[in-house]
């Protein structure tokens, strides 16, 4: 098992995120669709990785718990992704490269195993974000 | 009885299909049935007339929660805000009519503001290369009726755009394609093995982010340097290149639609801007269009309203009002609010809370921040003030702008039940701000 390996993330549309976009941010639908990080399987053995348990994703700008799963929209080995949306620009880098568009492909990122953390709901993270989350 | 409407346009992506069927209810107020449209659109056309859609603005309280305030309120709120601000951004227009984004751009002239739109974060770097380089384009309906080879590059229609693949590119029979698929070669070029990878002739799977190498491979084949390449580039060997390169050559008339995958990844605009140049080589031996795929139903809208208007289609500086003046990288929205440059932040028709990177949101949140959109989302949770408005498609028309630039009048299909649409809200704050203009002056 190595302990860190940088793989390189991409977040893109999904047709389950775009349903449960429009059936609302706040709910459950768009919870499942959005918070899981798709990868190609030898990489989840090689970093410890149980299908469909949490881990920790880290870039350069910020860090997220989703659940990983095998994609099946496959990837090739040290390419991962996450569906836009919440999750997602929790580590996408806002550099533009003077363009306006931000990293939102292609840029690095750590994934651990984190299977004991809970995953967080959207509005707990923006919310939490910007200091206005009241719950737990 | 049920009333059955005929041709309603749809108001989700880029395909703007324009061949929905809905049934509405005796009073015209629900939604019973809608045909001809995706799993996405029929989820916004059930929102519409949900019980649970927002039908009054909401004014965030000093407790945090919101309060119910009338449109009069709202409107004031908005205006005073904006005549206070320095350097106030509008942003988003992914789902607005373009007559709400005209009206957008009278409110943002008269506050001498920023005014964006959601091509920022996705073709904003396509229309940089289109400066460029030109756009060898074409309409959706001659992709029909002539395309022959099909190149998905970095897009995922089976996701993003779900009827684009039936309604336009790979099944459709047209005038010169009467045997539809069977007589097309579809190429999909993505690192991901996608649903659309899954229903063409050939996947490339480029190496993520190297995709400009490949389209220079593309290009010294066409320009008969073939012999040249190496044996690999971008993770493609080079049999594959050169047998796809004698099929796009080959082509009576080929069309290449390229998505975020391109203008997402480094590089950003020179990848579109090689892409061109690939169209124009081609056009050296066959005939070849290129589209960019773009996602929503209207975003080609603020690009057409704010070009006439303005001379530029985004990240438009208006604090000099009149003269309007744009800069990506300076102007353009998620860098001024990583700068922490602007002061006031209107969000409209899209959800720069779920969608901008959360650095550039937790800037912005700093000031006065106000949500015009239909649904509950993230950014009208953080909001200071929520404004609902109608739906373009559903309880409002209008005119839209097809993916390719085509206008499309969108209908109306149920009553608006007392919600405001863009357009009169928009002229009501830009009425507003004129007022206080003249007062100050």
């Amino acid at each position: 098992m190595t302990e860190k390996k940088t793989l390189n993330m991409i977040t893109q549309r999904a047709v389950e995120e775009g349903i449960a976009m429009e059936i609302g941010k706040t709910s459950k639908q768009y919870f499942d669709a959005c918070n899981i990080i798709e990868m190609n399987e030898q990489d989840m053995k090689e970093l410890g990785i149980m299908k469909n348990t949490n881990v920790r994703v880290t870039s350069e700008s910020g860090e997220v718990i989703v659940k990983a799963v095998v994609a099946r929209q496959t990837v090739y080995p040290g390419l991962c992704h996450i569906r836009q949306g919440v999750w997602a620009n929790q580590v996408v880098p806002p550099r533009t490269q003077s363009t306006g568009a931000p990293q939102y492909s292609g840029f690095p990122v750590t994934v651990v195993p984190a299977p004991n953390e809970r995953l967080k709901t959207a509005l707990q993270l923006v919310q939490g974000a910007v200091g206005m989350w009241k719950g737990e | 009885m049920p009333k059955v409407i005929e041709n309603v346009g749809c108001p989700y992506c880029g395909c703007s299909c324009d061949d929905v069927r809905v049934t509405v209810s005796d009073d015209g107020k629900k939604v019973l049935e809608v045909e001809n449209v995706c799993a996405i659109g029929t989820e916004i056309f059930k929102h519409g007339s949900s019980d649970h859609r927002i039908r009054s603005p909401r004014l965030r309280q000093p407790d945090g929660s919101m309060k119910d305030i009338t449109y009069e309120e709202a409107i004031e709120w908005t205006a005073q805000h904006l005549y206070k601000a320095k350097k106030p951004l509008m942003y988003g227009f992914g789902s607005t009519n373009c007559e709400g984004q005209a009206a957008a751009a009278r409110v943002m002239e008269a506050a001498g503001g920023m005014l964006d739109n959601c091509a920022t974060i996705c073709h904003g770097p396509s229309f940089l290369a289109i400066f460029d380089n030109g756009y060898p384009t074409c309409t959706l309906g001659e992709v029909k009726n002539r395309a022959d080879v099909i190149v998905y590059w970095g897009s995922n229609p089976a996701h993003a755009h779900p009827r684009h693949m039936s309604r336009y590119s790979i099944f459709p029979r047209g005038f010169f394609t009467g045997k539809g698929q069977k007589k097309r070669t579809v190429i999909v070029i993505d690192p991901r093995y996608t649903d659309t990878a899954n229903v063409a002739d050939y996947h490339l799977q480029v190496k993520q982010g190297h995709d400009y190498e490949l389209f220079d491979a593309f290009r010294m084949v066409v320009n008969g340097h073939g012999n040249d390449l190496p044996d690999e580039v971008a993770g493609i060997k080079k049999e594959k290149i050169l047998e796809v390169a004698e099929i796009m050559k080959n082509a009576r008339f080929g069309t290449t639609f390229f998505g975020m995958g391109l203008t997402h990844s480094d590089g950003r605009n020179h990848n579109i801007d090689i892409a061109i140049s690939l169209t124009r080589d081609l056009n050296k031996v066959s005939k070849w269009t290129i589209m960019a795929m773009r996602g929503h139903y209207n975003i080609a809208g603020p690009g057409v309203v704010w070009s006439w208007t303005f001379g530029f289609p985004y990240c438009l500086d208006l604090t000099k009002k009149d003269h309007a003046h744009m800069n990506p990288g300076e102007t353009s929205s998620v860098d001024m609010a990583m700068r922490d440059e602007v002061d006031m932040f209107i969000n409209i028709g899209t959800d720069a809370g779920a969608h901008f990177p959360i650095p550039a949101v937790k800037h912005l949140k700093k000031h006065p921040w106000v949500t015009i959109d239909p649904s509950i989302n993230m950014a009208s949770e953080i909001s200071d003030l929520h404004i609902p408005v109608c739906i373009c498609g559903v309880d409002v028309g209008g005119i839209v702008y097809r993916m390719d630039n085509v206008p499309i009048q969108f209908r109306k299909v149920i009553d608006n039940q007392g919600l405001l649409d863009d357009e009169t809200l928009l002229n009501r704050i830009a009425d507003r701000l004129d007022e206080l203009n003249a007062q100050g002056a």
